[in-house]
């Protein structure tokens, strides 16, 4: 090995490169073959090169505490994460299922509520859930689709094996780091790139402009399509921009769009425009003053009678948020049984609820070696990480569990998945996960790889941008 | 497009041509002052503000009239909405929320403004020579509009921003022009004699005129000819009429209506059209006959209604924050405001 992996230890964590007796697993070869005979410095000026680009084209993010309003470069590691073709498949598989449930399980929380009644889900984990919309039970959307766009994190255990770890139904972002990540892999190491045949994600956009455009009202064939964002102060908002740019659709604030009679325009220097299809990155509390949150001020009043009368469609459309709760997670598996009557082909992680007495008793007598997470947050905040935890903060953790019990699961450490990147001046191990994005219109389609985000402290485990984390670049092989 | 774009390209432009207006205006007074006895320099400062119309505010946050207060008040304060600080940190607020649609080395250029500006840099500057630091607004702004020109698609956006600058320009000549009015001379000197001619000459000098004038003219600086040429010459980019035209072509482009045979579609445009038939028929004689600073006067009332048409034809929608002062006359600001909620 060169320099660069001078020292380089997969400890027993599943490494994405090595296999435990230290020999390069067959599908990163190219990769160290490439590195090789490179000296740090030289890995270094690629960074800088990379760092530059991101920095002049703004692909930032903003922390929500920040005044001034500083935008943050995501950072970027340039050591890919390659997946083999077969792996693949069988990962692309597993998410078709996955979402396929989802999609089943929403329609019938919707309507009729037969997972309820055959006694699959209790009732009150559904009516409890935090983000469920009874006000639209009995509600058809359009081609019966709730989901159209789903981010779904998988990680890696020690066997390597995937298992999904969340998935995130509401407003999943990310894709923009993504597509820039591929862009300045290209850019930086381009030869490395001609050495494998990496399958293309450019097409993300177009295919989610299909997406968008299929679910148009009656079916209109030429919709209006837009973006809307709660605005240049949100974190997210470069992702926001890029998508809205890349699809060639407006990007539009609350503030631009007036619903009247029913119907949703925009104000234009032409006078009012209507709009048929809202790809809305605003969630379901911020959307519409006259129905959920009164002091909103980034949401269209009337909106949501709009889209109930059938003339807007929303992408996602409202109430999905019952299906990525972290206590729903729990009921995926005997949804894709109970809907499809297959065996889930990625499973979860294994979880427990404090919901049911027996697995309470369970979670409260293993503080310590779980990983307790509240149900409704998000970003790696209201979580446990059991062993490196202080009394004080497990006591608290019993105490919030014993008072809302239906709001908390609790899962074993998981030994994620380590990936190399590079720290200081040369290779480290890093744990990571994968965010796959699923695409849920006429069609399903699944963007090859996804956002691997990496810890980038060492021996954390939060992969969160909002908390040092980072990202890489994701390598499906044609091959 | 979207209104609220529309509108952000129109301010966006509107300031950043205020921020040099005002520093040109800032710099060639600044040299008059050396030139002309002290004694009147009090009279001289207090001109500036009136014709800014920001007489109020500054009496509100100064004790009293003194050269430095005054300078400040117009580079550095930040609680007058217009001075150059002011409109450069409003004009990149502005393209924070259109980066869409400006070009990447706009929304460069203006940043780098505005950070130079809220740094010590720019205080710094200014106290090592005001010379160079008014240069550097200029040279900023300029740069700003050359770039805008070359990479920006000339599209409705782009017309927005033709708009927004020329209404400003418009606006800044005729109150440069109008300074002139309230300087009154020392007594002693003559009309005509050197100390007048200076003035004038400053006049010229803070719309960067003097040499198009001399070499228009080929002779002494006189009154008449300076008014002339600042309102009604054809071809210099700061007169008055060559902005009222160039805003009128701005206009007639975005709403597609042919300029020829006096047609026009919105009611902006018909009052463009009217300002600049006045403009290109009104003589010298009319326009002192009626008295130079009431003519001024009502030019600028003439310019607000336009862009208040603008606005009505074009973002009606959008929601009024609040507008500064009653008065007709006064210095307009920026109507809506900017959504400030977290998610």
């Amino acid at each position: 090995m060169g320099n660069l992996f001078q020292g380089y230890v997969s400890e027993t964590f599943y490494d994405e490169m090595f296999e435990p007796n230290g020999d390069v697993r067959g599908h990163y070869e190219r990769l160290l073959a490439r590195y090789t005979g490179m000296s740090s410095e030289e890995f270094q000026k690629k960074r800088d090169l990379a760092d530059n680009a991101f920095l002049t084209q703004g692909v930032t993010f903003t922390v929500y505490n920040d005044q001034e309003g500083t935008e943050r470069i995501f950072p970027f590691d340039l050591i890919p994460r390659i997946i083999p073709r077969g792996e693949w498949e069988h990962v692309e598989r597993g998410l078709s299922q996955r979402i396929t449930a989802l999609n089943l399980f929403l329609h019938d929380i919707y309507h009729d509520q037969h997972i309820v009644r055959d006694g699959i889900v209790p009732a009150e984990i559904i009516h409890s859930a935090a983000h469920f919309r009874p006000e639209f039970m009995g509600f058809d959307v359009p081609k019966d689709i709730y989901i159209h766009i789903c981010g779904t994190d998988l990680i890696r255990d020690q066997e390597g094996k995937y298992l999904v770890l969340e998935d995130n139904a509401r407003s999943p972002s990310g894709v923009s780091y993504l597509l820039e990540n591929r862009q300045a892999m290209k850019r930086v190491f381009p030869n490395l790139f001609s050495r494998y045949l990496v399958r293309p994600v450019d097409t993300y956009c177009l295919e989610l402009l299909d997406v968008l455009r299929f679910i148009a009202p009656r079916g209109n064939p030429d919709p209006t399509v837009v973006l809307l964002t709660p605005g240049i102060y949100n974190s997210a908002y470069f992702e926001h921009s890029f998508l809205a740019r890349t699809m060639g659709i407006e990007i539009v604030v609350g503030a631009d769009l007036v619903a009247q009679e029913g119907i949703v325009y925009m104000k234009t220097t032409r006078g009012l425009k209507r709009v048929d299809v809202i790809y809305r990155r605003i969630d379901d509390d911020f959307l519409d003053p006259q129905v959920f949150r009164p002091d909103s001020v980034l949401g269209v009043p009337g909106i949501v009678d709009a889209y109930r009368r059938g003339n807007v469609s929303l992408a996602n459309t409202i109430g999905t948020g019952v299906a990525d709760d972290k206590v729903t997670y729990y009921f995926v598996p005997k949804m894709i049984r109970y809907y499809l009557d297959q065996d889930p082909i990625l499973p979860n992680v294994e979880t427990y609820l404090s919901h049911f007495d027996a697995d309470r008793k369970f979670i409260l007598e293993n503080l310590e070696n779980l990983v307790v997470k509240s149900a409704n947050e998000s970003g790696g905040y209201g979580m446990l990480m059991g062993p490196q935890s202080t009394a004080e903060q497990r006591e608290s953790f019993r105490q919030a569990i014993e008072k809302n019990p239906r709001n908390y699961v609790a899962q074993p450490v998981i030994r994620l998945s380590r990936s190399p990147s590079f720290c200081d001046d040369h290779f480290e191990g890093r744990h990571i996960d994968l965010r796959p994005y699923i695409l849920y219109g006429e069609k399903i389609t699944i963007i090859p790889g996804g956002l691997t985000r990496v810890a980038l402290r060492k021996g954390s485990l939060v992969v969160n941008s909002s908390q040092g984390g980072g990202s890489k670049d994701t390598w499906v092989l044609n091959d | 497009m979207l209104s609220r774009v529309a509108d952000a390209l129109f301010w966006l432009s509107r300031y950043t041509e205020r921020a040099e207006n005002n520093a040109r205006m800032m710099d060639v007074n600044l040299q008059l002052m050396l030139d002309v006895q002290p004694l009147t320099n009090h009279q001289h400062w207090e001109s500036i503000i009136f014709t800014l119309e920001d007489t109020k505010l500054f009496d509100k946050l100064y004790p009293g009239i003194a050269g430095d207060a005054v300078v400040d008040f117009v580079t550095f304060e930040r609680k007058n909405p217009n001075s150059i600080y002011s409109c450069i940190a409003t004009a990149r607020e502005n393209a924070r929320t259109v980066r869409e649609q400006i070009s990447v080395e706009m929304w460069e250029q203006i940043n780098r403004m505005y950070l130079f500006f809220s740094s010590g840099d720019a205080k710094r500057l200014f106290q090592n020579s005001t010379y160079e630091f008014f240069k550097w607004i200029l040279e900023g702004s300029q740069l700003f509009q050359g770039v805008t020109d070359a990479t920006m698609a000339h599209d409705e956006g782009w017309e927005f921003i033709r708009l927004g600058m020329f209404l400003e320009r418009a606006d800044r000549t005729s109150r440069i022009l109008d300074i002139k009015y309230h300087i009154l001379l020392p007594s002693g000197e003559q009309i005509g004699g050197n100390v007048d001619t200076v003035q004038w000459m400053a006049v010229l000098k803070s719309c960067s005129a003097l040499e198009p004038y001399r070499k228009h003219y080929r002779g002494q600086v006189v009154p008449w000819k300076v008014v002339e040429f600042l309102v009604k010459n054809q071809t210099f980019p700061r007169s008055i009429l060559f902005c009222v035209d160039s805003l009128d072509f701005a206009l007639h482009k975005i709403t597609g209506v042919d300029r020829g045979d006096f047609q026009y579609k919105v009611e902006a445009e018909r009052l463009s059209g009217k300002l600049l038939a006045d403009l290109c028929f009104v003589t010298i004689d009319e326009i002192f006959r009626t008295g130079l600073h009431q003519y001024l006067d009502k030019m600028q009332g003439r310019l607000i209604v336009i862009s208040k048409a603008i606005y009505k034809e074009f973002c009606e929608w959008l929601e009024e924050g609040e507008t500064q002062g009653e008065e007709e006359e006064q210095e307009e600001t920026q109507p809506t405001q900017f959504q400030e909620q977290k998610n």
